[in-house]
């Protein structure tokens, strides 16, 4: 183990800006991307179950 | 390959294979880290700056594999015209754009601290920068063609003519005189690294590619979905008809 207290990890030898930066910039990027799909498949699902619905009003309707 | 053409077929299988991927993500991303940020050691000359390449690393590796995929889908979305190759080129586009931004931003935050400056215009940050546009030109391209065939036919080309760049890369830190060192892992030789090092970034990497083979068939779903929005077999989808 390297580090001997939780406040030395976080300052990282002086670079804690450009190592927790990189890291953040990871994270962020790659969850947002997450996000982004799950919603674009949540979009399409809602507008082919709105399609199915609309189908189903239409067939009782004549 | 044809058997997955069928695309309800590959639906299914996409669901079954997605939360493995899923899970081993998740896995190796926490061996990764811990390997990285608490077991291996600090650079004599770079001191704890060094751990910036457990992700830079990984991400510029991914960025250049998933450009190879995008261009391996694009060829045989060309030759063969298998009606999944130009879905998944989509699918993977934008995981390669994320992957060469986070290379570029990384590999900015610690050419700071140890080059002095953010940014230089040298062969392999340049030519990863071209690879950044390569991917926005592939997603602004096919979302500029409203004819989805066209509009698959013309990034298929644009992506065979780019793989021309993922060469360059490689090579530019030997071609050309950069400021960018050369490659520590080789397959050929002893890496000239720690093995902690090196097995804190190789299962970075791993865990770099089941992230994208999970986000790549889970966007590859929601394409599929769109596209084949009119077909009966999507109509009778559990998830559509309840």
């Amino acid at each position: 183990m390297n580090w001997h207290s939780s406040a030395e990890f976080f300052a990282m030898g002086g670079y804690a800006l450009y190592v927790w930066g990189s890291f953040g910039v990871c994270l962020v990027a790659l969850a947002m991307e997450l996000v982004l799909v799950g919603r674009r498949q949540q979009a399409i699902l809602q507008s082919l179950r709105r399609q199915a619905q609309a189908e189903k009003f239409d067939e009782e309707a004549s | 390959m044809h058997r997955f053409a069928n695309p309800a077929r590959f639906l299914r299988l996409a669901d079954a294979i997605l939360p493995w991927c899923a899970g081993a993500t998740l896995i190796l991303l926490v061996a990764g880290l811990y390997l990285g940020l608490f077991v291996a050691p600090a650079d004599y000359q770079q001191g704890e700056s060094v751990r910036i390449m457990y992700v830079h690393v990984p991400a510029a590796w991914m960025a250049m594999f998933v450009y190879g995929c995008l261009a391996l889908a694009s060829a045989v979305a060309l030759i063969w015209r298998h009606p999944l190759a130009d879905l998944a080129a989509q699918a993977a586009s934008p995981i390669g754009a994320c992957f060469t931004f986070i290379a570029l931003v990384t590999g900015s935050l610690w050419g700071k601290p140890m080059w002095g400056t953010w940014w230089v215009w040298d062969a392999r940050l340049t030519s990863e920068l071209i690879l950044l546009f390569l991917y926005l030109g592939f997603i602004a391209l096919q979302a500029a063609i409203d004819d989805p065939r066209r509009a698959d036919k013309a990034g298929a080309i644009l992506a065979l003519v780019g793989v021309v760049n993922v060469p360059i890369i490689y090579f530019s830190v030997y071609w050309w005189n950069t400021l960018h060192q050369g490659s520590s892992v080789s397959m050929t030789r002893a890496p000239s690294m720690a093995q902690t090092m090196l097995w804190g970034m190789l299962l970075m990497a791993l865990c770099f590619w089941m992230y994208s083979i999970a986000m790549a068939l889970k966007r590859l779903r929601a394409i599929i979905l769109e596209r084949e929005a009119h077909a009966e077999w999507v109509r009778q989808l559990p998830e559509v008809s309840k």
